[in-house]
């Protein structure tokens, strides 16, 4: 099929983006969005043009580099899917497809279709992890902890850390990411020694790397790639308000 | 000139482990401070070890190519983790999970190392449930396990179908924990261009940052590789695409020995290939054949739907094969099995290189609700990717490259024969001998950084705590930088007209052709004349756009394979070397009647070690494997 594509190029953080217009015609059915824009690079490359920057690594969904709004929507207009497991056999000739990098304050863009997502990785610093250290861990089955509890935690530890919560959110909030890592471990009782000061401190950290609050409209849970649910947003509320 | 010394403590296979930590040298918390530690890669070797030594209080400084630790590609790890915990009462001890890793491997693997990793084994799954792994349950509130392939016990534990997403996320959230606390200083966006070797001992890195172009200096007291696997030489392979071999070829060519390195274990069970413009082959887990049949039709070219096909025109042909195991027969022998199967034309799918694995008996029996809470992410990746609902009509698989058991060689104490140069889980080669069983990957990897480099490492550096912090601007850091930098300037002064990953892929069909699932004399011998000439080209006609000094991912790429197109050739010569068959090395001409490999012990019980040796062939040094406690016999899975 032959498609339209407008992609953000920008240079660096500091430089003005702009839309690059091109058309790429051969692009297969079977191809997915990434293989489809690393197609588009080798034409580039070719013509001797400037390839378009972007992430991607594990092509599984599961490494959370991949993550741009394909025609506004954060990973595409697919429900649970990344980019890199996004098919173009959803698109059909003919189409004109925007792809732009995250928007959001605190995810400064790189360059062109990358972005900045370290925020990530103070917040988690905060607060997002339970302190035993290697050697001083008891017999793995020397606390029980119910089924429906280790699934609730692990339907919340799912997330990928791909960002494109935040970049549905109109308040760029990080609600969604920092309480699937907060309810994780607030359902296992290995959690609940710090449960307290883990939901301050990320959500401190959130404040202090400059995302929005949370206005309950649900844009994260509806692009999440991995779905994970919005309960968890009341499950980080009800841990905060415990935690004073 | 290199000797192999692998320095396994004597005694008793079940006390070599704890009389070696009696003996270990130890390093005093005040004196931690004082020494540095170079920890290159965030995976599931590479984070634990960072953080278990962050722990301890040495001064760590982690590097990774990623913009974050927690993308590593252990990441996409699915089946699970094993560990001898005989939580089911079915007899698992941790012999038998050394035997069954030892027998697995075809007997090519040492003893000493491997009983240690079941040993070690325990404590990972009780170290990752402390940390908040949500790992499986039973109703009652007790872990729970699966069977995987090459055993008769249920000793996997796993979470779903991502459990290296869920321990590689556990292992990055105690990392962060020391990044805060200031003992792990962390370099994302940084890829390694070469180690630094001063006086005979590795003490630095060099660097470049891939945001900024620019190459950096790093020292330390030792350098830790925990960089992975090279299974991105066959370009489509289960891995990520921006894996690669760097590291570790460059170590080997400031001196590291480099084992077996044509032990690659191709993967039964991947999305098949379908299109030329395909970047990566899917994992489809191993897991999956607990429940799924692995068929083909009984029919040449039988072009049926799959549901159509009644059960007594189907060849469930590892079951045929194999009856003891069926289809939980080891990678190797399934990855052959279906090679054979599409060879002989009785392949499914539209390029008839595919086996069907299939899950109707299974949903019938169990209910679909059972089989997707077992599988449901795998089901639902199969569907984004193919289109095809598994839950109604079989997947469709083939193998694909996927794990090195070949790597840096390494002593007990995963030293290389640098001295000061470790290197840990998947980039070593230390444990799974020619084959890896499924699901002893993480439990290597994770072993290695939690529970074993930490008493090692301190063993080695408790004479250095005179050492003082070792300085960049000497000319052994000189030297390596311009040497890096030197390179940078060839790659991008070629201006040919082909891509690095249009390189990556001939170089891939090559390496599949000719040294994957099955090899030969004389294959192997075209392939040598075949990379040398692709090597040739690439220094001809490659094409790098854009400058050094910004983010440049064509050079990224092109660095890479550039190491690949070196490292493909020993991986040959390797195999070349080796007239025998074993495990996922399985030469034609070394077969018994039923095509099983056949091995030859009187010439090959060795590990093959190879020194660089600049432009001329590189030299083999033969550790030879002795069996003290297990009895050397052919495999058998019938």
């Amino acid at each position: 099929m032959k498609l339209t594509l407008k992609i953000w190029k920008q240079k660096n953080a500091g430089s003005k983006g702009r839309f690059a217009k091109y058309d790429l015609d051969g692009v297969a059915a079977e191809m997915s969005f990434i293989e489809m824009l690393t197609y588009l690079n080798q034409t580039l490359i070719e013509k001797g043009e400037e390839p378009v920057a972007f992430e991607h690594d594990c092509h599984e969904g599961i490494c959370g580099s991949c993550g741009m709004y394909i025609n506004g929507y954060p990973h595409g207009h697919i429900k649970g899917m990344t980019t890199c497991l996004l098919s173009m056999r959803y698109f059909k000739d003919g189409d004109t497809i925007v792809v732009e990098p995250w928007r959001a304050k605190p995810f400064p863009v790189i360059k062109d279709l990358i972005v900045d997502r370290s925020a990530f990785d103070k917040i988690q610093a905060a607060g997002g992890f339970i302190t035993v250290t290697a050697g001083a861990a008891p017999d793995a089955n020397s606390m029980l902890v119910s089924k429906r509890n280790s699934d609730l935690a692990f339907d919340a530890s799912i997330c990928i850390g791909c960002g494109a919560c935040v970049a549905a959110c109109k308040n760029a909030s990080a609600m969604l990411f920092v309480s699937a890592k907060v309810s994780q471990y607030a359902l296992l009782p290995q959690g609940r020694p710090e449960a307290k000061e883990r939901a301050k401190a990320m959500i401190a950290e959130m404040d202090r790397q400059g995302f929005g609050s949370c206005s309950n409209t649900g844009a994260c849970e509806a692009q999440c790639p991995k779905q994970i649910k919005l309960f968890n947003i009341a499950r980080l509320n009800r841990e905060y308000y415990k935690a004073f | 000139m290199i000797t192999l010394n692998s320095k396994i403590p004597g005694g008793p296979l079940e006390e070599k482990w704890t009389r070696y930590k009696a003996n270990a040298k130890l390093v005093s918390p005040a004196n931690k401070k004082k020494l540095d530690i170079i920890v290159v890669g965030t995976g599931i070797s590479g984070a634990p070890a960072a953080s278990a030594l962050g722990e301890l209080g040495y001064n760590v400084k982690v590097f990774c190519y990623q913009d974050t630790p927690r993308r590593a590609h252990s990441v996409a790890a699915q089946g699970g983790i094993n560990a001898a915990k005989n939580y089911k009462n079915d007899g698992d001890s941790v012999y038998h999970l050394f035997y069954d890793i030892i027998k697995g491997g075809d007997f090519r693997a040492r003893e000493g190392n491997v009983y240690r990793i079941a040993e070690v084994s325990n404590q990972v799954i009780d170290h990752f449930t402390a940390i908040g792994v949500p790992f499986a349950r039973e109703y009652g509130g007790t872990l729970t396990t699966r069977s995987f392939g090459g055993v008769q016990v249920s000793r996997t534990f796993y979470s779903r179908g991502q459990t290296g997403q869920q321990v590689l996320l556990g292992a990055y959230s105690s990392l962060t924990r020391q990044i805060k606390e200031g003992t792990v200083t962390m370099y994302p966006r940084r890829e390694m261009l070469d180690l630094v070797v001063v006086d005979g001992k590795a003490r630095g890195i060099i660097v470049r940052n891939l945001l900024t172009g620019e190459i950096e200096r790093h020292s330390a007291h030792a350098v830790v590789l925990a960089t992975g696997g090279y299974g991105t030489i066959y370009y489509l392979s289960t891995l990520a695409v921006n894996s690669n071999a760097s590291a570790a070829w460059k170590a080997y060519k400031r001196g590291a020995a480099f084992a077996n390195p044509s032990f690659v274990q191709i993967h039964p069970s991947s999305v098949p290939q379908m299109n030329e413009f395909q970047s990566k082959l899917t994992l489809m887990s191993e897991s999956l054949r607990n429940d799924g049949r692995v068929w083909v039709p009984k029919t040449k070219g039988d072009k049926r739907p799959a549901n159509e096909i009644p059960d007594e025109e189907r060849d469930y042909y590892l079951e045929r094969r194999y009856p003891a195991f069926g289809n939980l027969v080891p990678r190797d022998v399934a990855s052959r099995a279906a090679k054979e199967r599409c060879d002989a034309g009785y392949g499914v799918g539209p390029t008839g290189l595919a086996v069907n694995l299939d899950f109707r008996d299974a949903i019938n029996k169990q209910g679909k609700k059972a089989i997707e809470d077992k599988y449901g992410n795998l089901f639902e990746m199969y569907k984004d990717i193919t289109g095809i609902d598994s839950y109604v009509e079989p997947m469709r698989i083939y193998p694909a490259g996927h794990y090195t058991m070949g790597g840096l060689w390494v002593d007990y104490e995963l030293m290389t024969t640098i001295p000061g140069l470790f290197a840990v889980g998947e980039s070593n080669f230390s444990d799974h001998g020619a084959n890896r069983l499924g699901a002893s990957s993480l439990m290597q990897g994770s072993g290695d950084g939690y529970f074993i480099l930490p008493y090692t490492i301190s063993n080695y550096l408790a004479p250095e705590i005179k050492t003082p912090r070792i300085k960049t601007d000497i000319p052994e850091f000189r030297e390596a930088e311009e040497k890096a930098i030197e390179r940078i300037k060839k790659l991008l002064a070629i201006k040919g007209k082909t891509t690095a990953t249009d390189f990556h892929k001939k170089l891939g069909k090559i390496m599949w052709d000719h040294c994957g699932m099955t090899r030969n004399e004389a294959g192997l011998t075209e392939a040598i004349s075949m990379i040398r000439g692709l090597r040739d080209e690439f220094w001809k006609d490659l094409i790098v756009p854009g400058r050094a000094d910004e983010l440049n991912q064509e050079l990224e790429k092109a660095g890479r394979v550039a190491d690949f197109l070196e490292l493909g050739e020993l991986m040959i010569i390797d195999a070349l070397n080796r007239r025998e068959s074993c495990g996922a090395h399985f030469r034609e001409e070394s077969q018994t009647a039923d095509h099983e490999a056949l091995r030859n012990d009187d010439e090959f019980a060795y590990v093959a070690a190879w020194e660089y040796n600049n432009d001329q062939p590189p030299i083999l040094h033969k550790e030879e494997l002795k069996f003290e406690f297990v009895e050397l016999k052919q495999r058998s899975y019938k």
